[in-house]
């Protein structure tokens, strides 16, 4: 019996290039869950990908609109998608590299102008498609293959940057979380405006041996239960406790207006053709970017 | 045609390079405040809204070029307008425009360089940039030099139609001068206006492959949303669009894409490559130039031809795919050529390769101005002498 998500995929691609016991698959299932679970019509749905290990797996072998770019440029690409047709579900992949090294102004950008744009960013905390160097999201003192003597840099929230940038939704869970991390994206859908789900997932070949001591998947995703705090309970929690933990679960569920929309009603609104001039000028502001 | 349907305007540069991008059919535009080049988005960010399309400032130049990558596969004309530093920025998004053959303009108004230069004073600094500034040997970009307002407006228009029919990205190489100049510009009525538009697949997808490379074929391009399933991809491609290629196969397909990226705009298959030409039937000096110094040569040929000099000139309207064809013709009679160019030397070298030792080749070089007639008319009596 096939799997019952093999039909959003291209079977014929098959195996992956990716590691054994990558997390990044049980996030693509995620993913295509939750397309599945709200019935959404697949050939309308569009995903843009950086650069990165999720790049490789969420274009290609997905059998929809993909498109497979430059290592940080999936959110301006994905801006001019939705700014054109508003209609399609615009998805973009990342990692914690794309989004938060390379492509950080694109990303907080994105936020702030709260387009339309369901993003799913794979967080493996390292980078692993050029073989194990430091990333944003490494915690100090890991050593890679770029911090041979330890990683002396702090690391980057990437749920709290898309809070404050203005983001209507923002979730983190990790891949020992399937089943919430699915709730997620398909709330994520469900949102008019930016939003971002975080999923922590596991690198066994790279982060695990570096920063864990075992390259065995199920090792690592015990390590995550072990280590991952409800956002409920960090509250209550000084940030030194949290030092080294995964703060997981809903951290924004806001409505705000979203900009392909915004630029619809402001076109709308030049464009309305007038026959009476005068009936311009008796126009209040407000009524003059109210579609009709 | 009668002229009364056709509207006279003062107008500069920039703001005719506006009116041609609206009526090639362009609908989004994203750009970058830039110095000499602010003027073209802020006539867009007017006229957009008018038309029903889209203007927005993005962060920066990456994210501009970038979106009007995905605006174009989203369906729209696209076009981002910026000056050399900005240019640079936009480098990583043409190659990507070009691997995924995704049309698009980028007007890019020259500046003084490096760095910041001076902003407000030209220079044709970019000339080579046009061609070879993207990774990875895109040299599949087509570059267009204007030399009046009027022009502006022409040349935008070719550069979309363009753009569309060979499915590549394609750069109005303006200048200061020319983007700031105020002239009589004529802007015919829409429906006298020959407008390209990309070609699209039949609607159903059965049978449809993107990747299919077939020679001297620009492949219909699909927008996003139409069912077509596309893997758009910057990266190295089977015939079928897959990607795991065993390593022995990647040389012959890597170097059957290329080819084929490049010479579909090749000047083998180049019906357009332009150049315009004064006194060059009988002349043994002849200018070669482009863009806004054009301006100041036509005038010292004019009144080098009054004091009896056998003086002519060429001027490249299509940069890049090089005019060999085109300029070799009207270079075969003379003895000199003088390359009179805004920077310290780019086409010249370009003009040398195609005339090898035959003609001798000498340019003028200069950066921050124009040329005066009188250093040209100086330059050509010393060639005589």
């Amino acid at each position: 019996m096939k799997h019952p998500l093999m039909k959003y995929l291209r079977e014929d691609w098959f195996p992956t290039v990716l590691c054994a016991g990558c997390g990044d698959g049980t996030v693509l299932q995620c993913m295509l869950r939750a397309i599945d679970e709200k019935n959404l019509d697949i050939s309308q749905v569009v995903f843009v990908a950086g650069i990165g290990c999720h790049a490789r797996l969420g274009t290609g072998y997905i059998a929809a609109d993909s498109m497979w770019t430059l290592h940080g440029r999936a959110m301006p690409i994905a801006t001019g998608i939705k700014l054109v047709n508003s209609n399609l579900h615009v998805v973009v992949l990342t990692g914690d590299g794309d989004c938060g090294a390379i492509g950080l102004s694109h990303f907080v950008h994105a936020a702030r102008r709260n387009i339309g744009i369901v993003t799913v960013c794979f967080n493996n905390g390292i980078y692993g498609m050029t073989g194990g160097q430091v990333a944003p999201t490494t915690p100090k003192g890991t050593y890679t293959k770029a911090t041979p003597y330890g990683n002396l840099e702090p690391t980057l929230d990437l749920c709290s940057l898309a809070q404050t940038a203005g983001a209507t939704y923002v979730a983190r869970w990790t891949t020992a979380h399937p089943r919430q991390l699915t709730k997620s994206i398909k709330r994520a859908f469900e949102k008019k405006g930016f939003s971002f789900v975080e999923a922590v997932t596991q690198c066994p070949t790279y982060y695990g041996r570096y920063a864990l001591g075992t390259t065995s998947p199920s090792e690592m995703l015990r390590w995550f239960l072990r280590n991952s705090v409800t956002v409920e309970r960090a509250k209550n929690l000084g940030q030194d406790d949290l030092i080294g933990k995964i703060t997981i679960g809903e951290f924004v569920d806001v409505e705000k207006p979203e900009l392909a929309n915004e630029y619809r009603l402001q076109t709308a609104a030049k464009t309305q053709p007038h026959k009476d001039v005068n009936e311009t000028i008796r126009q209040s502001p407000n009524d003059a970017t109210t579609p009709r | 045609m009668a002229d009364h349907h056709r509207r006279h305007s003062l107008m500069q540069g920039s703001e005719a390079c506006a009116e041609g991008a609206i009526l090639a059919g362009c609908r989004y535009f994203a750009g970058y405040p830039i110095t000499p080049a602010t003027e073209i988005a802020e006539a867009l960010a007017m006229k957009m809204p008018e038309v029903g399309g889209i203007f927005i400032q993005m962060e920066d130049e990456i994210a501009s070029i970038t979106s009007v990558i995905g605006a174009s596969w989203a369906g729209a004309k696209a076009m981002t307008a910026t000056s050399g530093p900005g240019f640079s920025l936009m480098q990583e998004g043409i190659g990507l425009a070009v691997m995924t053959e995704t049309p698009c303009v980028i007007v890019d108004v020259q500046r003084l360089g490096p760095c910041q230069g001076f902003a407000t004073v030209p220079m044709q600094g970019d000339v080579m940039q046009a061609r070879w500034g993207s990774h990875g040997d895109s040299r599949s970009t087509i570059c267009l030099a204007p030399a009046s307002p009027q022009e502006m407006f022409d040349l935008t228009v070719e550069a979309f139609n363009l753009s569309e029919h060979f499915r590549t990205p394609a750069i109005v190489l303006s200048d200061e001068i020319v983007a700031h100049m105020r002239e009589r510009v004529i802007i015919p009525p829409a429906e006298e206006l020959a407008i390209e538009n990309r070609k699209r697949p039949p609607p159903s997808a059965e049978g449809f492959n993107m990747h299919r490379l077939t020679p001297g074929v620009v492949t219909p391009m699909p927008a996003l949303g139409m069912g077509y399933k596309m893997n758009i991809m910057g990266h190295l491609r089977t015939d079928e669009g897959r990607v795991n290629i065993p390593p022995q196969e990647v040389p012959q397909l890597a170097f059957r894409l290329l080819s084929h990226l490049s010479k579909k705009v090749s000047p083998s298959g180049w019906k357009t490559q332009r150049v315009k030409t004064l006194f060059t039937e009988d002349s043994e000096i002849l200018f070669v130039s482009y863009g806004s110094p054009s301006r100041t040569v036509e005038s010292a040929v004019k009144q080098a031809r009054k004091a009896g000099i056998k003086v002519g000139c060429v001027r490249l309207v299509t940069l890049w795919p090089f005019p060999e064809d085109e300029l070799k013709k009207t270079l075969e009679d003379v003895e000199n050529v003088i390359v009179v160019e805004m920077n310290l030397g780019q086409i010249v070298e370009k003009v040398k390769e195609l005339v090898r030792d035959r003609v001798k080749v000498t340019h003028v070089p200069k950066v921050g101005d124009l040329h005066t007639t009188e250093e040209l008319l100086d330059y050509v009596k010393g060639t005589t002498r």
